[in-house]
Order: C-alpha cells, then sequence, then structure tokens
C-alpha cells in the first residue's frame, strides 16, 4: 500500500508535470511563429484553391462549405502534428521524458493539449473568416468555432499517436496520413454534421454530444497510445 | 491449478512452427471442403429470391468476406495487445500475418458487394450507405498497419508499432456496427440474428452458414501460411530453424 503522503506527492508530481511541459510548449509555440500561424494560413489558402475550383457560385459554395471546412482544418491540424515530437526526438528532450520518473502519460497530455491550444485557438478566432469565404450564414458562425474547437481537439489527442509511432522514421508526413485519417472519420462526420444540422434548423444536441464525448474519450486515451509509440519509437 | 504450459509454448516460434505445419492441411482441406460444398449448395440447389432473382447467389462470397474480414480486424488487434502486455513476440507475428489476410477479404467484400449493388441498386457504389464507407475506411486501416510495419527497417520495432495503431483503429469498428442504426440507408438492415427469428429463409440461411464457417477455416489457414513466413523471416539464422527444415526436406 502506498502511504497517503507519498500518494498526495505523486497526485501533485502529475500535474506539475502536466503543467511544467505545456507551459514550456506553449513558449516553445510562441517563439516559432510558423507553429500556430502555418496551420491556419495553410487552411485558408486551401479554401482559396476549393473556391477557384469549385466557381463563384455562392449557393454551390455554400452547400459544400461543411465538407470544405472540415477537411481542410483536418488536414492542416493533420499536418501541423509531425513537428509534434520531432524537434524533441532529435534534440533528446524526448529521451529525458521517458526517463524521468514523473508519469509519462500527464507529461503527454501536457505536451498535446499545448499543440491542440495553438492550432485550436486560431482556427476558432478565424472561423468567421471561413465562413464568410464560404457563404455560411453568420448566426451559425458560434458553433461553426465550438465545433472547431472541439473537434481540432480530437484531431490532435488521435493524431498525436500518428505522429508518436512514425517520430524516428524518416518518411514521416505522409505516412501518419495513412494511419490517421481512417481514425478521423468519427470527427469528421459529426464536425460536419454539426454544421449541417444547424443550416437545416435541426436541433444540435446530438452531434455536439457526440464532439464532446469523443474528446473525452481521446483525451483520456490516446495519451496510452501515444506513450506507446514514444517508447517503441525510443527503441528504434 | 490451471495448466498453463500450452500459453508458454504459444511463445516458442519452434513449437508453434511445428504444429502450424501439422494442422496446415486438416485446416486448408476442411475450410476448401466447406466452401466448394456451400458454394455448390448456395449457387446451384437454393431457390431464386423472389424479388432479387438469381443475384443474391453473390451473398455466398460477400456476406462471409465481409464478417470474416470484421472478425480479423479483431483477431489483429487482440493479437497486438497480447504483444504489447505480454511482450510476446509470437503475437507481434501474428498481428503481421493476419493484416494482409485481413485486407484481401476486405478488398473481396468490397468488389463482391459492389457488384451485388449493381443489378440490386442500379449503382456499383452508394455513398448513402453506411456499410459500404465503413468497410472501405476498414480497407485503409489495414493498409495503414501495412504501411506502418513496412517503413521500420527494424522488424520488431514496426510490429510493435503498428500494434499501436491496430488497437487505436478498433475505435472504428464499434462505429462499422452502430453504422447502420445511424445513417438512413439504402441497405437492408442485418438480417442474421441470433437471438430473434431471422429475416432470412432458413433455406437460403445454411449454405451461408457453412460458407461463414469454410471462411473462416480457410482464413486460419492463409494466416498460417504467413505466420509460418514471419516465423522464418525473424528466426533465420536460428539453428532449430535449419534443423527443422532438412528434417523436413528428407
Amino acid at each position: 500500500m502506498t502511504h497517503p503522503a507519498a500518494m498526495q506527492a505523486d497526485n501533485e508530481s502529475m500535474f506539475r508535470i502536466l503543467h511544467a511541459i505545456f507551459k514550456r510548449d506553449l513558449r516553445v509555440y510562441f517563439r516559432t511563429r510558423g507553429a500556430w500561424l502555418n496551420p491556419l494560413i495553410f487552411v485558408l489558402l486551401v479554401i482559396t484553391l476549393f473556391t477557384l475550383g469549385i466557381g463563384p457560385d455562392a449557393k454551390q459554395l455554400a452547400s459544400n462549405a461543411t465538407a470544405i471546412i472540415w477537411v481542410v482544418a483536418l488536414l492542416g491540424i493533420m499536418l501541423s502534428l509531425d513537428a509534434l515530437f520531432r524537434s524533441d526526438y532529435e534534440d533528446g528532450t524526448l529521451e529525458q521524458l521517458l526517463l524521468s520518473p514523473r508519469p509519462l502519460y500527464f507529461a503527454i497530455m501536457g505536451k498535446v493539449a499545448a499543440h491542440w491550444l495553438v492550432t485550436g485557438l486560431p482556427m476558432l478566432l478565424a472561423s468567421p473568416l471561413f465562413a464568410l469565404m464560404l457563404g455560411i450564414p453568420i448566426s451559425i458562425v458560434p458553433l461553426l468555432a465550438l465545433g472547431l474547437f472541439l473537434g481540432s481537439g480530437i484531431l490532435s489527442f488521435v493524431g498525436a499517436i500518428g505522429a508518436a509511432v512514425t517520430v524516428s522514421l524518416q518518411t514521416g508526413g505522409l505516412l501518419i496520413a495513412l494511419i490517421i485519417l481512417p481514425l478521423y472519420v468519427p470527427v469528421i462526420i459529426f464536425g460536419a454534421g454539426l454544421l449541417q444540422y444547424a443550416l437545416e434548423g435541426w436541433s444540435v444536441a446530438a452531434p455536439l454530444m457526440m464532439l464532446s464525448g469523443l474528446l473525452c474519450a481521446a483525451v483520456v486515451l490516446a495519451p496510452l497510445a501515444i506513450g506507446a509509440g514514444l517508447k517503441i519509437s525510443m527503441d528504434s | 491449478m490451471a495448466n498453463w504450459q500450452w500459453f508458454h509454448r504459444l511463445g516458442s516460434p519452434k513449437w508453434l512452427l511445428a504444429t502450424l505445419d501439422r494442422w496446415l492441411p486438416w485446416l486448408l482441406s476442411l475450410g476448401l471442403l466447406m466452401l466448394v460444398g456451400a458454394l455448390a449448395w448456395g449457387l446451384a440447389f437454393v431457390p431464386p429470391d423472389y424479388k432479387q432473382g438469381n443475384s443474391f447467389r453473390i451473398m455466398y462470397i460477400h456476406v462471409p468476406t465481409a464478417v470474416v474480414a470484421l472478425a480479423a480486424y479483431y483477431a489483429m488487434a487482440i493479437a497486438g495487445a497480447v504483444a504489447m502486455i505480454w511482450r510476446m513476440k509470437v503475437a507481434d507475428m501474428v498481428m503481421r500475418a493476419i493484416a494482409p489476410v485481413g485486407a484481401a477479404l476486405t478488398f473481396l467484400a468490397l468488389v463482391t458487394g459492389a457488384i451485388w449493388g449493381k443489378p440490386t441498386w442500379g449503382a456499383y457504389w452508394v455513398w448513402q450507405d453506411a456499410r459500404l464507407t465503413s468497410m472501405l475506411i476498414l480497407f485503409f486501416l489495414y493498409l495503414g498497419v501495412m504501411a506502418l510495419y513496412d517503413a521500420y527497417s527494424d522488424r520488431r520495432n514496426g510490429n510493435r508499432a503498428a500494434a499501436v495503431v491496430a488497437l487505436a483503429g478498433t475505435v472504428n469498428i464499434p462505429i462499422i456496427y452502430k453504422s447502420v442504426d445511424w445513417w438512413s440507408s439504402l441497405h437492408q438492415p442485418a438480417s442474421i440474428k441470433f437471438t430473434e427469428q431471422s429475416a432470412i429463409a432458413s433455406e437460403m440461411l445454411q449454405p451461408l452458414l457453412l460458407a461463414i464457417i469454410g471462411t473462416y477455416f480457410v482464413f486460419a489457414a492463409m494466416v498460417i501460411l504467413q505466420l509460418r513466413l514471419q516465423i522464418v523471416l525473424s528466426e533465420g539464422r536460428s539453428n532449430w530453424l535449419a534443423e527443422y527444415a532438412t528434417n523436413k526436406l528428407r
């Protein structure tokens, strides 16, 4: 049996490592502008390309808007994931994290949460812009923003599994896509469904609850898989 | 006291290879026999469907491949979990052996489904149907697992990484099962039920069940073939393997 005082110390060290890694990663992200700006620029760029491909007809754009926004956001976040563990792997930080007596689970949670904040928050803030570009009614923007924020959390946590198992490989980017995109299916179904329901004027409770539930599951379960993946990557 | 010897033996590639060699001919011939019997029964002796005519007979290939393709994913994920929890290298190999066979079955299920869809729905591919889409996703999941273990130059690490991804992919399986309820679809709802009376006529059902069991046997035989290859590839330098092979050839 663990002594109560020791257990308390354990609890403290869990949150301390989560907090420390979270803060450190945020600091690193804000010092490298590309980390949070590039995914956003990517999304805006691809939305522009979609528009050019579909044509200027506002009605047709609006009818495709839900799919475009979600697929593009998903790709943007996925591409940013390749860098999630890369520099830590290369400079040895990751090895220290794995060797540390503090729980890896919470360190990973802090790390991915920082990534979520840094990719999800810009998407949330830019969602009025997405709506404007694709002719989605402004009244739906809050739902779009909320959906993108919840969704990007799922995308970050699930996608980090792919980043973890490929970090030691040279051919990271495309491989992550192959592994992770099938797992993103529920997110796109409920994310695009949320917008579709809102546009039709139906109750959005169901897709919103599904997204929230998936997010909870991803936050709790994904760090286990990410940890296992990182350990394997460290061995090779 | 329970006898756990069999479990520990499973961890020995040497014992496993000898056992697989003994099982393979039986599994393969029994499976093929059942499959041929079921297909002859289903294709020639079952009366035509009152609505679909003869086109429903592709069901005797489509349904078994789809059922086993799904079960194979579970088997792969379970093998991956065993490999991660007990660090059994044989479980790694089983996982790796299942992946290409499962992918092939999924592909077969997709193709036969498309062929069946043309006369029944008037189109090879219908996106409204959730099960088609889910099978396609399952196919991609298999390909992702295979791409990952191919990307690693170290076999063992590749297998372990693929196990992580296979386990994460099981999240998708409930969605495949629930998809029928979640989306309105053109597809008929699942019609084999074990709890209630089946919606399918029993004379049509009997050869179908036989075909499913036969497909499981053939699947097992194919996995064993792959597994033998995996054992040889990863134990290629060991003495016992050379000894075993020379004994076999003699």
